[in-house]
C-alpha cells in the first residue's frame, strides 16, 4: 500500500466519521490524483478533464457511503473514476475514436496534478436550476457554511428537510451532469 | 465553479455517515420484497395442502435448498457488485455449485428411470404454472433489489442487474416451493432454473438503464 493511499484512506475514514476538515483535505488531495488520471486518458479531449474531475468528485461524495474501510481505497476510487470515464465516452460516443488506455490495474494515486484548468461546465449555474427545497439548503449550508439548525431557521424548512434537500440536491446535480434532467 | 470551490462546498458541514448503509439497505429491501412475495403467494396460491407430509421427504428439502443456496450466492454477488472496486472472488463458483449439484441429481434420476417415466420426471403436471408463478412471485423482490442497488454504487451495471434479478428469482422460487407439488429432481433442475432465469435476464437488460448514477 502506497504512502499516499494510507494517508488518503485515513483522511476519508475520519471524514466519514464526521471530521469535515479531514474530509476537505481528502477531496482536495483526491482531485489532484483524479486530474492526473483523467489527463492521461483524455489526451485528445483535454477540455473535458476538469469537468470530469468535478463530476467524479461529486460521485465520490454522493456515493461515499459505499466505501468499506476494510477494502483498499485505490480499488474504490479507481472503479468510480473508471465508471465516470466510460460514462463520458458513452455520452460522447467517441470511445472507438480514442486510443486512450482503459487499463484496469492502474494505481490512481501514482500521480497527481495540481494545475486545475477552468471547468467548462459551471456547476454554480446548474445549482440555480434546482428546486428551492434542494437549492436553498445547499446554498446556505454548503456555500455559506451555516449549520443545519441555522439553515432550517433561515429557510423555514425542518431540519430533516434541510438534510434531505442537500442530499437530493447533490444527487440531482449529478443527474443533470449526466444529462438526465 | 472552480474545482477547489466544489471541494469546499462538498466538504462544508459534512456530517458522519451512518455505518452499515449497505447491510441496512438490503435488509429493508429484502424484508419488504419477501413480504410482497409471500402476500402474492398467499392470495394467488396458498401453501400446498399436504405440506405436513411433504416436509418428511428429502426431495422437498432439495427443492428448498436449491433456490436457498442460489439466493445466498446471489445476495453475495449483489452486495459486492453494489460497491465500486469490490472483487467478486468466488461468487461465480458459489452460483454454479448449486446448479451443478441440482443437475447431477436430475441426471441421476433420469438415467435410473424407466423410459415411460421420463415424461413425468421432466414435465411433471405443473411446468407451465411454475414458469409463470415464480417470476410473478419474484416481482416485489425484483423491484426491492434494484431499489437497494440504486441507492448504492454499482459500476458493472449488466452484471449488477443480473445479480439483482437472480436474487429476486431465487427468492421467488423459494416461496413458490412451499406450494409446488412437484417432487422430481429433473423438474426442479429445468423449470425452477428457467423460472429464475427470467428475472435474471430482465435484470441484465434493465440494469444499464435503471442503475446509472
Amino acid at each position: 500500500m502506497s504512502a499516499s493511499e494510507v494517508r488518503l484512506r485515513d483522511l476519508l475514514v475520519r471524514g466519514l466519521n464526521g471530521d469535515a476538515s479531514a474530509y476537505h483535505a481528502f477531496l482536495k488531495d483526491l482531485s489532484t490524483h483524479l486530474r492526473a488520471f483523467f489527463r492521461v486518458r483524455l489526451s485528445r479531449l483535454p477540455d473535458e478533464v476538469e469537468d470530469l474531475v468535478q463530476e467524479a468528485l461529486l460521485a465520490v461524495h454522493n456515493q461515499r457511503h459505499t466505501y468499506d474501510p476494510g477494502e483498499p481505497l485505490t480499488a474504490w476510487v479507481h472503479a468510480i473514476a473508471r465508471y465516470k470515464l466510460v460514462d463520458l465516452y458513452r455520452r460522447r460516443a467517441v470511445r472507438d475514436a480514442l486510443n486512450d488506455p482503459l487499463d484496469d490495474e492502474l494505481d490512481v494515486f501514482a500521480s497527481s496534478d495540481t494545475e486545475a484548468a477552468d471547468a467548462r461546465r459551471d456547476l454554480a449555474k446548474l445549482l440555480e436550476r434546482l428546486p428551492d427545497q434542494q437549492r436553498l439548503p445547499i446554498v446556505h449550508m454548503k456555500l455559506q457554511g451555516l449549520s443545519v439548525v441555522e439553515t432550517a431557521r433561515v429557510t423555514g424548512m425542518s431540519e430533516s428537510a434541510v438534510k434531505v434537500g442537500v442530499h437530493r440536491g447533490l444527487k440531482a446535480l449529478a443527474a443533470m451532469i449526466r444529462g438526465e434532467i | 465553479m472552480k474545482t477547489d470551490e466544489l471541494v469546499a462546498m462538498l466538504a462544508s458541514g459534512a456530517t458522519a455517515i451512518e455505518a452499515n448503509t449497505l447491510q441496512r439497505r438490503y435488509a429493508t429491501a429484502l424484508g419488504w420484497g419477501a413480504f410482497g412475495a409471500t402476500l402474492i403467494m398467499a392470495i394467488k396460491l396458498g401453501v400446498r395442502s399436504d405440506l405436513a407430509e411433504a416436509i418428511l421427504l428429502p426431495v422437498f428439502w432439495v427443492k428448498l435448498a436449491f433456490p436457498a443456496t442460489l439466493f445466498a450466492a446471489a445476495l453475495l454477488a449483489a452486495t459486492r457488485l453494489s460497491r465500486p472496486g469490490m472483487p467478486l472472488g468466488h461468487v461465480a463458483a458459489g452460483i454454479a455449485a448449486p446448479i451443478v449439484a441440482m443437475w447431477l441429481l436430475a441426471v441421476a434420476a433420469l438415467i435410473t428411470a424407466a423410459p415411460e417415466e421420463l415424461d413425468g420426471l421432466i414435465f411433471g403436471r405443473t411446468w407451465t404454472s411454475c414458469l409463470s408463478n415464480i417470476p410473478t412471485i419474484s416481482v416485489p423482490l425484483f423491484v426491492a433489489s434494484l431499489w437497494a442497488m440504486k441507492g448504492l454504487a454499482p459500476t458493472r451495471l449488466t452484471l449488477a442487474g443480473s445479480a439483482a434479478g437472480l436474487l429476486a428469482g431465487a427468492g421467488g422460487a423459494l416461496v413458490y416451493a412451499l406450494n409446488c407439488p412437484e417432487m422430481a429432481a429433473p423438474f426442479i433442475a429445468i423449470w425452477y432454473m428457467l423460472s429464475m432465469l427470467i428475472p435474471t435476464v430482465l435484470g441484465a437488460i434493465l440494469g444499464p438503464w435503471l442503475l446509472r448514477w
